[in-house]
């Protein structure tokens, strides 16, 4: 029998295949349920620590920078992402404000900060201290973060709020982009890959 | 040729890490990662359906309770989910409308409907359209979060129009239960486990 480290079981229908050679870029389907069983990233790891190193400051940058500002007759206010959150945590609400905190700012910083650690002892090809429980855990946040909402989020209030006060776009916006799409190129299934390719 | 399943070659899938475990070496932990090994994900059928009730009852107070308070100087208005849609849809903002729309009302009730639907089949055995009812649970894994757009809107404009007397937005009990609602039919998407469909396909060969 081979090793079993061969194998690949689709996780939505428990069928086994054989892992097909692949090129970069591609992927291979489940025959029997159509998921993507497996596929080849096309950023290698030294690539993924740079792009998680620009995406741990762009995080800092947007949670405490502004990403709308509002102007109503000659008075200014502006709002962060840590901002938008405390919005949230006075009345009987609070618990909300812990599930938009926890998805907007804890999880992915905590994706940043354990990518980080994999990723620089995998630059010199060593597996880190707490490597397996780190690999767990970025697998059980990778649907908890949910920034790419919160972007879709700042452009429906710039509409809900033109008519009412003169609203604006500032600086944090872009950066939150620019973090969303990153995020969902860093952080997604590929980091798979870093069981087999650090010994 | 169809390919065989896990359990005839004696394998099992880790849910952590999905590594391929044979049970002739690791019984009970993934030789990889350590996590404790399960056939099937725990209970998944009923406590899909506990989480899935629970979004179902605190969905009535969601869409009842007003998410949010505007005041200005001689205004003072609040607004429910269906309401916001609704104000939208006559200012003219119809696009702005159609979005809230989906996110709020459309994925929350799709959620509810194929989580049972899947749920039922399940429990029934049914043999039919397997691919398509694992690939309608793919769809809810896609579309779950997205629901949670509404809350981030709240938050935001609460953050921002906090202007005194001129205007203020505060946050209402609705919005609450509404985040609450978005978080147990995420729990209740990742507790099922769409490897119970092909079970009965597996138990006629």
């Amino acid at each position: 029998m081979t090793d079993s480290s061969d194998l690949i079981i689709c996780e939505y229908c428990d069928s086994v295949y054989q892992r097909p050679p692949l090129a970069r870029n591609e992927r291979a389907h489940c025959q029997r349920c159509n998921a993507v069983i497996e596929r080849r990233p096309w950023l290698g790891l030294d690539q993924l620590l740079a792009l998680n190193l620009t995406a741990g400051m762009l995080l800092a940058f947007v949670s405490f920078y502004p990403i709308l500002s509002v102007q109503n007759q000659g008075r200014n206010n502006a709002a962060s992402l840590a901002d938008s959150v405390w919005a949230l945590v006075d009345g009987p609400i609070s618990a909300i404000a812990a599930v938009v905190g926890a998805s907007l700012i804890l999880v992915p910083a905590l994706q940043v900060t354990l990518l980080t650690w994999l990723l620089s002892f995998a630059h010199f090809r060593q597996r880190a201290p707490g490597f397996r429980w780190s690999m767990r855990t970025l697998e059980v946040l990778r649907p908890w973060s949910m920034l790419e909402v919160f972007l879709l989020g700042a452009l429906v209030s710039v509409v809900k709020l033109t008519g009412r006060v003169e609203a604006a776009p500032a600086a944090g916006l872009f950066a939150l982009a620019a973090l969303t799409l990153l995020m969902i190129g860093i952080a997604g299934r590929d980091l798979r890959l870093l069981w087999k390719q650090v010994p | 040729m169809t390919p065989p399943f896990a359990d005839e070659l004696n394998l099992r899938l880790c849910h952590r890490c999905k590594y391929a475990c044979s049970l002739d070496r690791d019984r009970h932990r993934c030789s990889r990662c350590n996590a404790l090994l399960h056939r099937r994900k725990p209970d998944a059928i009923a406590r899909t359906w506990a989480l899935l009730l629970a979004a179902f009852v605190f969905y009535v107070p969601a869409n009842v309770l007003p998410i949010l308070r505007t005041t200005a100087l001689q205004h003072d208005s609040t607004t429910t989910i269906l309401g916001s849609v609704v104000d939208l849809w006559q200012d003219g903002a119809w696009d702005i409308a159609v979005i809230i729309f989906v996110a709020s009302v459309v994925v929350p009730v799709a959620k509810f409907l194929i989580l049972a639907f899947l749920l039922v089949t399940v429990q029934r055995r049914s043999r039919g359209s397997c691919r398509e009812r694992t690939q309608l649970y793919r769809g809810l894994e896609l579309i779950g979060y997205w629901s949670m757009l509404d809350v981030f809107v709240v938050g935001l404009l609460a953050a921002l129009v906090q202007f005194g007397v001129l205007g203020d937005i505060e946050p209402r009990l609705g919005i609450l239960f509404f985040g609450l609602v978005v978080v147990l039919t995420m729990m209740a998407t990742l507790t099922f486990d769409s490897r119970l469909i092909w079970d009965a396909v597996k138990d006629e060969r």
